[in-house]
């Protein structure tokens, strides 16, 4: 599960503490990170304070001074690193925290989608396509990730279905969902299916017009619940045979009635959005 | 010092919870940084601050020009904004550690001017 990380590390090399070397400054920093904490030099200045505990790590020779927030808002706790390798601090910082809890990287991956809004054309395929409820509507009747814990570690496929490639995994190996520009080719499937009529009348945005009817009408066909049931398993194991889709993604798939039902009400918020921006559009 | 000088802020973003930036350029970069005299702020990885709608993404947002090593710039840029902490069109640097090499990346970071395009 997602715990928000509750605790800041500022290193301090100021008055009362030695000046770390610049090797036992990176590797302490470097380690630190790499277990979740955000970690400052202090008297380097710079913006912000930030949130959560404080730890305040130096080389304070045996003489840590107790720190107290003037503003009562933070606990602050000191650490003294004298004579501590490099290592072994980001451990004795771990014992220092006690039971602040925080996401602990190689136990839990930030895995969800990221919506490039300059992109997406609301067009809710891929609400209508997550089976997981990773996708809703916003008041407004935008598509927005909602639920970014349901979705499925290392399964992008939503990223496929989209047709703007507006769907990005930032931890994902290759573009563009990576979040890598997305180049003309990696669109070609959308100029295909441009109307030329239309282009040639001069009226381009009939294209997201034509887009959206598009939309309404597969919903519509997908009232026919196996048939939505048999798009989508034919789908899945398309993405699947390409090693898109994790096997353990596969495995904890619903049952089918289970998608025939999630398809369903799927759909009907698709819809019901749909129309929302068909009547803002009107 | 930042506030002193008016120059950008530095962010590092270290993607600790799953690797995706080459070892060798996110280490480069934070040798450099932390090796000079400038300010600059560490975080562990800005994909799980925005999956926690980390209220410090709101800070540096808001926190006028600012250069951001981390990945792709529209990751970023949309990380941010999934988080409801929208990065400004103009002085926003992304400096992409996928596809720069370290010492490239440190340039981009020591550089005074801000390129609002780079990816
Ligand atoms: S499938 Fe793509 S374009 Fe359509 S609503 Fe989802 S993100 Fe937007
Ligand atoms: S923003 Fe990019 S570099 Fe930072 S954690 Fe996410 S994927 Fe990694």
């Amino acid at each position: 599960m997602a715990i928000a990380p509750h605790v800041q590390v500022l290193i301090y090399e100021g008055s009362g503490a030695a000046e770390l070397a610049p090797a036992r400054r990176f590797a302490v920093m470097a380690s630190l990170l790499d277990r979740g904490y955000a970690v400052r030099v202090a008297g380097r200045g710079g913006r912000g304070v930030g949130e959560g505990a404080l730890l305040v790590l130096g080389e304070f020779g045996g003489n840590a001074p107790l720190l107290e927030d003037a503003a009562g808002e933070r606990a602050i706790a000191t650490l003294d690193i004298s004579g501590v390798e490099d290592g072994k601090v980001a451990d004795v910082v771990d014992r220092q925290r006690g039971e602040r809890v925080m996401n602990q990287p190689g136990m839990w991956k930030p895995w969800f989608p990221v919506i490039d809004y300059s992109r997406c054309t609301n067009c809710m395929q891929c609400l209508s396509f997550c089976l997981f409820d990773v996708y809703g509507v916003s008041g407004e009747g935008k598509i927005q990730v909602q639920n970014n814990d349901n979705c499925k570690t290392n399964c992008p496929a939503c990223s496929r279905v989209c047709p703007e490639v507006a769907i990005m995994f930032p931890k994902y190996s290759g573009g563009p969902i990576n979040g890598e520009p997305v180049s003309e080719s990696g669109v070609q499937r959308q100029a295909m299916k441009v109307d030329i009529s239309a282009l040639l009348g001069g009226d381009i945005y009939s294209r997201l017009r034509q887009r959206s009817d598009e939309a309404k009408d597969r919903f519509s066909r997908e009232r026919d619940a196996s048939k939505a049931l048999a798009e989508r398993k034919k789908c899945l194991t398309k993405l699947a045979a390409d090693g898109f889709i994790p096997a353990d993604v596969l495995a904890s798939l619903p049952s089918p009635e289970e998608i025939q039902r999630k398809a369903g009400e799927a759909a009907a918020r698709a819809k019901a959005a749909l129309e929302m921006q068909g009547g803002a559009e009107a | 010092m930042s506030e002193q000088t008016g120059e950008p802020r530095v962010i590092y973003c270290r993607c600790a919870y799953a690797q995706v930036v080459p070892p060798e350029v996110k280490d480069g970069v934070l040798e450099h940084l932390s090796a000079g005299g400038r300010a600059f702020e560490a975080v562990a990885d800005l994909c799980e601050m925005s999956a926690q709608r980390d209220g410090r993404l709101v800070e540096i947002a808001g926190g006028g020009p600012v250069k951001i090593a981390a990945c792709h710039r529209r990751a970023v840029l949309w990380l941010f904004h999934a988080a409801g902490a929208p990065l400004a069109a103009e002085g926003v640097e992304v400096v992409n550690m996928r596809t720069l090499s370290a010492a490239a990346a440190s340039a981009r970071l020591d550089a005074a001017e801000i390129d609002s395009a780079a990816d």
